[in-house]
């Protein structure tokens, strides 16, 4: 990154070898500029040129890894450039002046609240803990309880190297980010972390001080730090999220080029306009959010804003082909057929199930394209799905013959008897918004 | 050395469009930077927010939407007149969900006369928001904007299909055209030229991008938005120097997630402020992707919403 083919050639050792896999040096540099293969495959490459291409090709965001959990490695500011890579992990924090009650309703909503949506698991992701006394045996204790009673990620937060000490001893195996290296602390802590191996925080009073840190971090050797800015007012946050990122991907500047963490959980009044500042981190920059509470009205939103932020803008969300059996349809209920593109899929399976008319829904793969956009490209068409409706199974589930198709493919209705002869083709409104009224008169 | 944030060198502006009339009259855009990058930009007029009112009783809504207006939900006018003076509304959008040939079917006059009543019952800049109906858009939004004329009224939405109708009444009596594309910034591009080619003066035009509620499509228009305001600010691209509004109350509360009862989904939580914050973290992303205007049910959304621009402004 950053370097040409032709620069990164230089670095090589030109003798065409072949042992990369690539027929020679030049084609491989290539490859590398691209992208496209690791400098680990030249068994060749001198120690000091590996070191200069490591550094060169490291992503601006360095990757930071907190057990499971994958933060950083961010390439644009703007989702629409390029897939963002890894979404904001959620945390909640649980602290040894909460009740026992309080601590463990959080680690349950965190072991219970997860949701599966277009075959994707959301839910949280870590688990903060934190000494509010300074005491290093009870906040031992609390790790060892929240390490034991969830498999999150960890972050380990106090003022005191000590403390959080105490804390890694029982939960270094989860390699949980340390919070956090100050002006007033950052040997202990850097010490810390380098022993132990463990991602780093910094918390600086503003940015001058946050890059003070980083520099002084990463002058020790640590590689895996977090960036924490500081403030804690909404206008400055979102400002300082945005310099962060800026600063590490247009000016390429290190000192900042880590993932962040903002903590909504001490910037709001409420749990309302905390989950509110959560989502307006969500989408700008934060790598890590720290929640007061895990509740299923505020994380399901939040869980799914961050599944929007963070796919692919270039591909269209697909659902599995097949038979989505809805309100408990029986042998006589409609069938209905549909593309795969899941906001069409989302929108139809939820318009049927609003009606509570029993029905089958068939998804046909169409690539995730809608109905308009699939039919328009010939996946959508009469003999496709003649020979998907064939083929599904659905015959087996039902008595009746007759299948409703989108209004919007009207036009292919002729086509479809010819596939399906023994068939009532049956033209179904164009709006998903109409299915419920259409249900309710629809005969099979 | 201090550490300075890098950056953006914008070039262009977002035109001013002002809704309504006197003192209650509302402006928006002017906006010289990214949405709340007051570091580098300002933004001399804060997005607004306009609140729904349906033009007949709603049948689907969850009791959650229903509840805060309970007693005015047969009466368009008294729900326009509780939202600004109770609910604090700086502009009300009503929603002509009537006239659908889908749905009530009501003719054109009848929804007119209700509409009239509404525009009468309140102070505030109204926008009348149609059902993309083209035929049925015109109809109704042709009789309005005649009979409404100097109200400065927003009309939309305005489509390919039906710009030179609707559009030619917003220009022959001085409304605002809220020019609808679906999801597309070339679309929206195009869509804006045709009207200013009708002669729809630029500072007549809002620019609905089409919106996708949270989870059904919100990224898309999150997207479109980044790139309609990258064109407009840092390409002078003037033909998308144009506010932007986003019609977020009605797409997110029809969706299935909020209108799910917690008993039926115990994992979702709290019906209530589920529904709450499905639509406020829709409003949410799309403020800060560039929105102008939003326009919205719930009035603690709104009241949540009004909250977090200020703490992004101040």
């Amino acid at each position: 990154m950053g370097m040409t083919g032709i620069e990164i050639y230089k670095l090589l050792p030109q003798t065409n070898c072949g042992d990369c896999g690539v027929p020679t040096c030049l084609a491989f540099a290539m490859k590398l500029a691209a992208g496209q293969a690791e400098l680990a495959k030249c068994p060749h490459v001198s120690e000091t040129s590996r070191e200069k291409l490591d550094s060169a090709s490291a992503p601006p965001v360095m990757p930071v890894s907190i057990g499971a959990f994958k933060t950083g490695g961010e390439t644009v500011l703007f989702r629409h450039e390029k897939t963002f890579v890894n979404p904001t992990g959620i945390a909640v924090l649980v602290t040894d002046a909460m009740p026992d009650a309080d601590v463990d309703s959080r680690l349950k909503a965190f072991a219970d609240l997860r949701y599966d949506r277009v075959g994707m698991l959301l839910a949280a992701d870590l688990v903060a803990v934190k000494s509010t006394g300074g005491d290093a045996a009870v906040f031992g204790n609390l790790v060892a309880k929240v390490s034991g009673a969830v498999d999150a990620g960890l972050i380990l937060m106090s003022d005191s190297a000590d403390v959080l000490a105490a804390g890694l001893a029982h939960a270094a195996d989860r390699k949980p980010l340390l919070y956090a290296a100050t002006k007033a602390n950052a040997d202990a802590v850097a010490k810390l972390a380098l022993d132990s191996k463990c991602p780093v925080a910094v918390k600086g009073a503003n940015m001058d001080e946050v890059i003070e840190l980083t520099q002084k971090l990463s002058g020790m050797g640590i590689k895996e730090i977090v960036i924490d800015s500081g403030s804690r007012s909404m206008k400055k946050a979102f400002e300082d999220q945005i310099a962060i990122r800026r600063a590490a991907i247009k000016s390429a500047f290190r000192p900042l080029g880590y993932p962040t963490i903002a903590f909504p959980c001490e910037m709001a009044d409420n749990f309302m306009e905390e989950t509110l500042i959560a989502s307006t981190m969500v989408a700008k920059y934060a790598g890590i959010v720290v929640l007061s509470d895990l509740r299923g009205e505020g994380l399901f939103p939040l869980l799914v804003q961050r599944m929007n932020i963070f796919t692919d803008p270039q591909r269209p969300m697909a659902t599995e082909q097949g038979i989505y059996p809805i309100n408990n349809p029986d042998e006589n209920a409609p069938v209905m057929v549909t593309t795969n593109f899941s906001l069409t899929y989302f929108i139809v399976s939820g318009e049927i199930e609003g009606s509570r008319v029993p029905a089958w829904l068939l998804v046909m793969d169409c690539e995730g394209l809608s109905v308009l956009t699939a039919w328009a490209a010939g996946k959508f068409v009469g003999d496709a799905i003649g020979a998907f409706v064939k083929k599904s199974g659905i015959t087996d589930k039902i008595k009746h013959r007759s299948i409703v198709i989108p209004g919007y493919s009207a036009a292919i209705s002729g086509d479809l008897e010819e596939q399906l002869p023994d068939w009532k083709i049956t033209i179904g409104p164009r709006e998903a918004a109409h299915i419920p009224a259409f249900l309710k008169q629809y005969q099979a | 050395m201090a550490f300075e944030t890098p950056k953006v060198n914008y070039s262009g502006t977002i035109r001013e469009i002002t809704l309504g009339t006197g003192p209650k009259a509302v402006t928006v855009g002017g906006s010289t930077s990214y949405p709340f990058h007051l570091f580098e930009g300002t933004m001399p007029h804060p997005p607004r927010i306009a609140m729904e009112v349906l033009d007949h009783r709603p049948e689907d809504w969850p009791e959650a939407a229903i509840a805060p207006f309970a007693e005015v939900l047969d009466n368009p006018a008294a729900w326009a007149k509780k939202n600004v003076d109770e609910y604090g509304a700086d502009m009300i959008a009503l929603q002509m969900a009537s006239i659908d040939p889908n749905g009530l079917n009501r003719s054109a006059r009848e929804a007119a006369d209700v509409a009239k009543k509404v525009i009468a019952a309140v102070d505030v800049p109204v926008i009348l928001w149609g059902v993309a109906n083209h035929e049925k858009d015109t109809e109704v939004l042709r009789i309005l904007a005649e009979e409404c004329e100097g109200k400065n009224l927003a009309l939309g939405p305005i489509e390919e299909g039906d710009y030179k109708q609707i559009g030619a009444g917003a220009l022959a009596y001085k409304h605002v055209a809220v020019a609808s594309s679906p999801i597309d910034v070339n679309l929206a591009k195009q869509l804006n030229i045709l009207l200013g080619n009708l002669g729809v003066p630029a500072d007549k035009i809002l620019v609905d991008p089409t919106t996708g509620p949270l989870g059904y499509g919100l990224e898309y228009t999150y997207s479109v938005m980044e790139r309609d305001r990258m064109a407009a600010l840092t390409q002078e691209d003037e033909k998308l120097q144009y506010p932007l509004i986003c019609n977020v109350g009605s797409e997110v509360w029809k969706t299935k997630e909020a209108k799910i009862a917690a008993a039926d989904d115990p994992k979702l939580g709290d019906a209530k402020e589920r529904g709450i914050l499905l639509e406020s973290i829709t409003a949410m992303s799309l403020l800060i992707s560039g929105a102008d205007i939003l326009i919205m049910r719930h009035p603690e959304s709104v009241k949540l919403i009004r909250k977090m621009i200020k703490n992004l402004m101040e």
